[in-house]
Order: structure tokens, then C-alpha cells, then sequence
């Protein structure tokens, strides 16, 4: 894994912003005026401890949950309502903490329905399969072989997901989301309840991801020294609210943070 | 030894996207449609083809139906008699406005009819998920049996409420009403079915089959990958409503000859859907297995005691047949909740590696 | 403009000008309401304390009234053939326990559902074989049900009669779902049934026993299906045409939501009294026969606005 100093902050431009945002459930405020921006082909953490709102904060960015105040910005333009498919139609993708793998399909399978919005056969082609169909199906296919081959699943091409351990789920998980081709990634947790190795793995492919494809990479996570080493920027929250928002190596040393996650009433 | 890919490599996506990548499974299915298609009818009785082959066809074909809104896109539907309905009688008001347009244009043309229907009352399935969508099927249900029986346009102000099918031709032979032979309707009825199974299989292999499993198994994830959840789920309905209704007109006009509206009461739909559930949700197979255990094992009971000269009432028979399949439902779901079809793959699987044990 | 008057104002004069044929109206659906209440009321037991959807509910009501009068025809006296049914409802619990529920105990929900289909079908079998299907009489007079009616007069030539067992029937049924709901909240058993409702694994960590509470519930609603039969059978008879009106318990569920005993209460009443004024007063109009789907147009209406029931939780889905 690389040291810290090599990540740079990008100065690209930005590709999501997100303004002013609220979100609560009933009684509860689970985002409370939360405002950051997340620069194109950069690798931006999301840290906090628990409670604090941050998948809240990447169900808002899918559209899953529309805030009551505030809005999204997202390749320049404005939403604060949006419905989840929209969402990938722009171009954002996403993984799960708890694996939202469809289980009654094998892995290829799964990563194939990941390259749905960009097949444009319709009904009467796919009735009939030979020709156009057959020609796309074979052209996806090709792509998704190699998402399979970058993350190394050959060999559980036609398992179904729900026999695969848990660290391979995630790996299913990540390269139906690489399927969607997205200008965003949203990442829940993708290291949970892995060992150092696969951790180890894991940091490799979404850095790969990030370098070779370009790809845009927001992610939750909680292992500090993967966000130190992955991350160009990091945003921390804290009972829905930002407390920090800057370099790994900044926001490591913030008083605020550093309470924050020791409990320190404030 | 026999059931062995070995020597079958694939060299291009093409081949191995292919629905039967092995070739024994090719042959296999040549041979299944030769002796539909050429010994049965040759060598078989007309009983075995009124009374078995025919409705065994037909009952599948509405199987299939059922199994692709249920089993693969996971929205139970308990309108599935109310649907047949529909393509029956469309069928049967079609033909008899224009009674000089081939009857099969019409039996494929009830089919859109029960079509829109199905996407008429798949409607709510955008707020109502799961089990509650189950309850609008049942409106569907409930409201067009009634419509069935107490609309007199349906069966053409006949007094006795019921509908008999004319005679109506294909290239000059008769193929339906009292003059149609066994073989005749036997041949066309088969030849629906291959046609739509293999539509359907084609279906669920692509595109369109992997987003509706993907709705049954977790529609938040699918609505994230881009799917759109109400299209996706009425399409389901259309298609679901389509074999349906083309399976009720083939029931009517190539087999019954005639109905009564109570033939496509909710018991009708709890019958598709038990051969469904025993046969293997979402699975095209399944469908046929299904169907076969349930239409075929009254017809064994009611005919197998007589030959061992035990007397049973055809009452009795009946009964005991509830009493079987309930039976049978349970242990399936206790056993094998994948059904006859899983347990066909856990076969082949063995057959794989036989004559070793694994 | 002919036809909006037959629709939105006809059948209002009707009812002003005949208040008699209202009330008689208004009163047989809350009969037939209260049966539906009770038969949603199984539901409602089985699916709070297992997640069960027991669509056998409706032959549950058919076999328990079945085999009381079965026992009583082949000369059990009436009371002795009710301790009897009683003791069968006990054994059929026992039995879906052992055989049905144990087996399935980790399979989602709707294969649990899909059995209770399979449960219905062999309970139908089960039912002819022993008893054969032909109608029966329910054994209501040995039972000391009350017979007759009350008539009252009601303005010039009108008169409304209510029917002294559906009176008895009403007051069971009230009987019944108080008895149930005070057995839910202040009894031990009642506060782990609720605990079984809420999460089988927390129940189990606490050391309640799953199958005992299962048997308890199933036996609980077979006392609630033997109530039933018993009390629309002396209405009209004992047949099998009851478990296709159970099928109407749905619709009253949707109202009332599943796990909501006043919910059923209420969700059947107006399931009751809606059906029988719709087919009432705009029955005609359309042609008659409008009940067989009413309820569940009036299900599904309301599902769209409110997708949980009058009574239910709301749906709140995390991710």
C-alpha cells in the first residue's frame, strides 16, 4: 500500500456537491446541514463512528432518501429529489455494507445485470435471441469478462452468489457496480468484515479502479489505515454533522475527530 | 460416463451463452420432440391424446405463464384462471365477429387482450408489494369470473351461460369444433406450445430474464443497477397475462370444445399455481414437470385402482387426490422447496459424474 | 346524466325513503361482518405469533364445524361432541406443528404461505373423505343457540328483523376477542407470544420454546375456527362453499392490517357492512352478484392510499 504523502489532493473539478443537506426519519436527524464536494478522480472517504450518518449521506447521493432541505449537485446539475434509477442513469453506482447481491442468480449473472441500462435490445430481439440480441449479449459479455478477469473470479463464474463466502460477495458486488461504467462509486463499508489480506486485496482493486479506469471513488469505511492510504480527501461526520473536512494527514490530527471517536462529550 | 462435457469446449462467448451447452442435452430435446411429435401420435389412443396429451400441453403452457411473473419475477398472482378467461373469450368473440379469419391469428390475438388485462390489474404493483399485490390479482379474479358469467355478451346472450366452439378450418382441415380429429388439435396445440416455450426460453436467458430475477431477489438493488421497477413488473404482467390467455383459448377451442365460466374460477389459478410451486419456480421446466404431476396423477388415480380391481368412487377419487396433492405440496416445500426441477438438475448433476459417486 | 343520477343519487332516495330496508341492510352486513372479523381474527392470531399467513384458516372453520356435526350425527351427544372437536382442533395443532411448521422453521415467508395452501387442500381431501360433502346442519339447538327473531316495526309498513343467533353470534364473537386480547396482554404465555411475534431468535434466546407457542396459537385459532363454524352454520349450513368465502378474510386483513386484532374487528365489519349496501343499492345497476368481488376491490382501493391498513405498521424499509 502506498504511504501517505504520495496521494495527492486532486484539483480537479468537482463532481458531486453536496449543499446544505438535512435528512431526518420522524423524530430523528440523521443529517443535519452537511455540506461537501467530492472532486473528479479522486478516491474521498466518508469516516465517522457509528450513528453518524454516513450511509444515511450516500443513500441521499443514490436518491434512496430525499432530504428535506439542501441538494445534491451532480455533473453540474442540481436535484434534490431522484429517484435510484435516475441516479444510475447518471452515472452513479453503489455497494451495500450488508452485500445486496441477487441471490438467486451466479455471479456472472449478477455482473451481467450490472450492463442493463447500456443494452438497448428490446422485446421483439430478445424474443428471438439469434441476431441483435445474441450480438449484444455477446458484446456485454466480453466486457464483463474482463471485470472478471481485473478482479480475479474466473472461477466462480457460474456459482450462485449465495454460496460464496463473504469477502467474494463484495468482490461480486464491487464488479456489478464496475459494470454500470460509473462516473461515481459509492462504496459502503467494502472492507467489513474482511482479514488483512483480502483487506489487502480489496485497497488494490479500488485503487486499480481509480487509477485505470478513472473512476470517481466516494467511500465509507472504518479502518483507519485504509482511509489514510486510500484516500485523497476525507469528510468526517459526527452525529450528522461535519466536523472535518480536508487531507487524511489534516483531518487525522483535528481535536474535534480525535474526540469524536473517543467519545468526548462535545 | 454417458452425460460428460468432456471434449465439448466452447471457443466463443456465442456457444457458451448457448441455452443447452451440452451436447447431450441437445439430443436429448431432439428426441423428447420426436416422440411428441412422431410416436405419440402414431402409437398413441385417442384417449391418451384427448384426455393427457392435449390438456398436459395446455396446462403447461399456462404453467409457463404463471412462472414467469411468479417464479422469476417474483409477484404472486392468484388471477391466473381470470386471465385463461380472458383469452378464451376474447378468442371466442373474435371469432365470432370475423369468422372467416384463421382461428389461430385469433387464439395468438386473445393472447394481447389477456395481455392488456394482466397490465391492467399489475398496475398496483407499484405501492403494493409481495403478498398484498397477491389481493389484487384476487379483485382480477373474482371480478372478471363474475363478469364471465353474469355479462351475457360474453357467451353471446346463450341462455345456458355456456360457450360452444364452431368449426373452424386450417388449410381446409378441421381443427376445431366436433369434426376436429385428436390429431389434428394435437399437432396445432403442440406446435403453440414448442413455439412459446422456446420464445420464453430465449426470454429469460437474456436481458429481460436476468432484470425480472433481479426484482424478485432484491428491487432495491435492481432499481439501483438502472432497472426500472414498474415497467419491469408490467412487462412481467403482459407476458404472464399473454401465455395465459393463449393457453385459456387453446383450452376452449382445442380441447373442452366448449366452457362453462366456472371452468376459470380461483380454483383454476390455485391449480397453475400449485403445479408451479411442485414443478420449481423459475424454471421453465419445472413448469412442464409440474404440470405433468399435477394434471397427470388424478388421471392415474381415477384409472390405476379399476385395473387391480380395487372399486373406487369416482368421488372418492376426488377426495383423496386434495388430500395427495396437499400432501405432496407440503413435502416438496419440505424437501425440495425448488421443486421437480431442482431435483431433475440434482440428477443430471449425479448423472455427470456416474458411474462414480462424486 | 341518466346514469349519474342511477349511481350518486338513486340509491340515497332508496335509502331515505325505505329506512326499514337500511337498517335490515345495514344489519345483515354486520352479521355477515362479524363472521368475516372472526375469520380474520385466526388470521391474525397465527400470522402475529409465527409470520404465517394460514391460508387454511377457511377450511379450519369447515373442518372443525364439519367434524362436530359429524360426530353428533353418528349419536355423540351435543356437549361431549364439542369437547370432542375441541380435543381434534388441539390434535390438528399438534400435528401442522410436527409436520409442517418445524420442517419449514428457516424458509422465508412465502414458502410458508405455499404450505398452508398444500395444509388447505389436504384438510378439504381429509374433510369429504371422512365426512362426505354434501351440506350439513349445524347442531345449533342442542347447543342451546337461540332460535328466531326479534321484529320491531319500524315507521308506517316497515319492520326489521334480526335474528336471534346472529344477536348470540355477536355477542360471542365480542366475547371471544376480549377474552383473546386479555389473554395477549396480562398472561404469561400472551406476553411470549407477542415476544415470538416480534423475533423468533430473541424469543428463543430468552428460553421460549417456539413449538409450544406455535401449538398454543394454532390451537388458539382452531378454538377461533370452531366458533366460527359453529356460528355460520346455524346460519345456513355446513359446507364447503365456507372456505371460498374465507378467502374474503383478505380484503378485511388488508383493511385491518395482519397483526391487528382490533384491526380484524373493524376491517370486517366494514368489509361486511360495505359489501351487502353495495350489493344492495348498486347491485342491480350492474348486475347482481356484485359481492363476489367487491371486498376486494375495496381491498385494493385502499391498498394504493395506504399500503399498511387502517391499523398496521408502517413500512419503513432500511438498507
Amino acid at each position: 500500500m502506498r504511504a501517505p504523502s504520495e496521494r495527492d489532493i486532486k484539483a480537479g473539478e468537482v463532481l458531486l456537491s453536496v449543499e446544505n443537506v438535512s435528512l431526518s426519519f420522524g423524530g430523528v436527524k440523521a443529517i443535519r446541514d452537511v455540506s461537501f464536494d467530492i472532486r473528479k478522480g479522486e478516491i474521498r472517504a466518508i469516516i465517522g463512528p457509528n450513528g453518524a450518518g454516513k450511509t444515511s449521506m450516500l443513500n441521499v447521493i443514490n436518491g434512496f432518501y430525499t432530504p428535506q432541505k439542501g441538494r445534491i449537485t451532480f455533473k453540474g446539475e442540481a436535484r434534490r429529489k431522484m429517484r435510484p434509477h435516475q441516479a444510475a442513469e447518471g452515472g452513479i453506482a453503489r455497494t451495500f455494507q450488508n452485500v445486496a447481491l441477487f441471490r438467486g442468480m451466479t455471479t456472472l449473472d449478477n455482473i451481467m445485470t450490472g450492463r442493463t441500462l447500456k443494452m438497448r435490445s428490446n422485446l421483439l430481439t430478445q424474443l428471438l435471441r439469434f441476431g441483435p440480441a445474441m450480438k449484444e449479449e455477446v458484446e456485454h459479455r466480453q466486457f464483463v469478462e474482463e471485470i472478471i478477469d481485473f478482479l480475479k473470479i474466473q472461477e466462480i463464474r457460474r456459482v450462485p452468489v449465495g454460496r460464496l463466502p463473504y469477502g467474494l460477495q463484495k468482490r461480486v458486488e464491487l464488479g456489478r457496480a464496475l459494470a454500470m461504467e460509473p462516473d461515481l462509486l459509492l462504496l459502503d463499508e467494502p472492507m467489513a468484515g474482511m482479514n488483512l489480506e483480502e483487506k489487502e486485496d480489496m485497497s488494490r482493486y479500488i485503487l486499480d479502479v481509480n487509477e485505470q479506469f478513472g473512476t470517481t471513488i466516494a467511500l465509507i469505511e472504518h479502518d483507519m489505515g485504509v482511509v489514510m492510504d486510500l484516500s485523497n480527501r476525507v469528510v468526517v461526520l459526527d452525529h450528522g454533522i461535519k466536523i472535518a473536512d480536508g487531507a487524511p494527514d489534516e483531518v487525522k490530527h483535528d481535536q474535534a475527530v480525535i474526540d469524536a471517536y473517543l467519545g468526548v462529550a462535545h | 460416463m454417458f452425460y460428460r462435457e468432456a471434449g465439448q469446449y466452447k471457443t466463443t462467448y456465442a456457444a457458451d451463452l448457448a441455452v443447452f451447452p451440452l451436447r447431450q442435452d441437445r439430443i436429448g430435446i431432439a428426441v423428447i420432440i420426436f416422440i411428441a411429435a412422431v410416436i405419440i401420435p402414431y402409437f398413441g389412443s385417442g384417449f391418451l391424446i384427448q384426455a393427457v396429451m392435449i390438456p398436459f400441453l395446455i396446462f403447461s403452457l399456462a404453467a409457463i405463464g404463471l412462472n414467469l411473473l411468479t417464479g422469476y419475477t417474483g409477484l404472486l398472482s392468484l388471477g391466473t384462471g381470470a386471465f385463461m378467461g380472458v383469452g378464451a373469450y376474447a378468442c371466442y368473440k373474435l371469432t365470432t365477429y370475423f369468422p372467416d379469419v384463421n382461428i389461430i391469428i385469433w387464439v395468438i390475438a386473445s393472447g394481447f387482450f389477456s395481455a392488456a388485462i394482466g397490465v391492467l390489474f399489475g398496475l398496483p404493483s407499484l405501492r403494493i408489494k409481495g403478498f398484498y399485490l397477491a389481493v389484487a390479482t384476487l379483485a382480477a379474479q373474482f371480478f372478471l369470473s363474475w363478469c364471465f358469467i353474469r355479462q351475457p355478451w360474453f357467451y353471446n346472450y346463450n341462455a345456458s351461460g355456456a360457450i360452444e366452439v364452431p368449426t373452424r378450418t386450417l388449410f381446409g382441415i378441421p381443427i376445431t369444433g366436433a369434426t376436429a380429429t385428436d390429431n389434428t388439435r394435437y399437432y396445432v396445440v403442440l406446435v403453440i406450445v414448442i413455439a412459446m416455450t422456446w420464445l420464453a426460453s430465449n426470454l429469460v436467458h437474456g436481458r429481460i430474464g436476468r432484470m425480472w430475477m433481479a426484482v424478485r431477489d432484491m428491487d432495491l438493488a435492481a432499481e439501483l443497477i438502472g432497472i426500472r421497477l414498474l415497467r419491469t413488473k408490467l412487462l412481467a404482467f403482459a407476458v404472464s397475462s399473454f401465455y395465459c390467455g393463449v393457453a385459456g383459448a387453446l383450452l376452449v377451442f382445442l380441447w373442452y370444445g366448449g366452457a362453462e365460466p366456472a371452468v376459470f374460477d380461483v380454483n383454476l389459478s390455485f391449480f397453475i399455481l400449485f403445479m408451479i410451486i411442485i414443478g420449481g419456480l423459475g424454471s421453465l421446466i419445472g413448469s412442464y414437470f409440474g404440470a405433468a404431476l399435477i394434471f397427470i396423477l388424478p388421471i392415474v388415480l381415477r384409472y390405476l385402482p379399476p385395473r387391480f380391481g380395487i372399486p373406487v368412487q369416482s368421488a372418492t377419487v376426488e377426495h383423496v387426490q386434495f388430500m395427495i396433492i396437499g400432501a405432496l405440496i407440503v413435502f416438496f416445500l419440505i424437501v425440495e422447496p425448488n421443486g421437480l426441477a431442482r431435483l431433475w438438475q440434482v440428477a443430471k448433476q449425479k448423472l455427470r459424474v456416474w458411474p462414480f459417486p462424486y | 346524466m341518466d346514469l349519474l343520477y342511477k349511481i350518486f343519487i338513486d340509491p340515497f332516495i332508496q335509502m331515505g325513503t325505505a329506512p326499514d330496508l337500511l337498517l335490515q341492510t345495514l344489519w345483515d352486513g354486520l352479521v355477515a361482518g362479524v363472521l368475516y372479523s372472526l375469520i380474520a381474527l385466526g388470521f391474525v392470531l397465527i400470522f402475529k405469533a409465527s409470520g404465517v399467513f394460514n391460508f387454511a384458516q377457511g377450511i379450519m372453520v369447515v373442518f372443525a364445524a364439519l367434524t362436530l356435526v359429524g360426530l353428533h350425527e353418528h349419536g355423540v351427544p351435543a356437549f361431549l361432541a364439542l369437547g370432542i372437536t375441541i380435543a381434534v382442533m388441539l390434535a390438528l395443532a399438534v400435528g401442522v406443528e410436527r409436520l409442517m411448521l418445524r420442517p419449514l422453521v428457516n424458509q422465508p415467508d412465502i414458502i410458508l404461505f405455499m404450505a398452508t395452501f398444500g395444509l388447505t387442500y389436504f384438510l378439504i381431501g381429509l374433510g369429504e373423505v371422512v365426512f362426505g360433502s354434501e351440506p350439513k346442519v349445524m347442531i345449533a339447538e342442542q347447543l342451546w343457540l337461540p332460535r328466531g327473531a326479534i321484529e320491531f316495526k319500524m315507521g308506517a309498513n316497515g319492520f326489521v328483523a334480526l335474528q336471534k343467533i346472529d344477536i348470540a353470534a355477536a355477542v360471542i364473537a365480542t366475547l371471544m376477542v376480549i377474552a383473546l386480547a386479555v389473554f395477549f396482554q396480562s398472561t404469561r404465555i400472551g406476553r411470549a407470544l407477542r415476544a415470538v411475534a416480534d423475533s423468533h431468535k430473541a424469543a428463543l434466546s430468552v428460553g421460549i420454546s417456539l413449538e409450544q407457542i406455535w401449538v398454543i396459537v394454532w390451537f388458539a385459532a382452531g378454538l377461533v375456527a370452531l366458533t366460527t363454524g359453529i356460528m355460520w352454520g346455524a346460519r345456513s349450513e355446513v359446507s364447503f362453499a365456507l372456505e371460498i368465502i374465507a378467502l374474503k378474510a383478505l380484503p378485511v386483513l388488508i383493511l385491518g392490517g395482519f397483526t391487528s386484532i382490533p384491526g380484524a374487528i373493524v376491517g370486517g365489519l366494514i368489509i361486511g357492512v360495505g359489501e351487502k349496501l353495495g350489493e344492495f343499492y348498486w347491485g342491480p345497476l350492474l348486475g347482481s352478484g356484485i359481492e363476489s368481488w367487491l371486498a376486494y376491490v375495496i381491498a385494493l382501493i385502499f391498498l394504493l392510499f395506504r399500503p399498511q391498513g387502517l391499523f398496521g405498521d408502517k413500512i419503513i424499509e432500511r438498507i
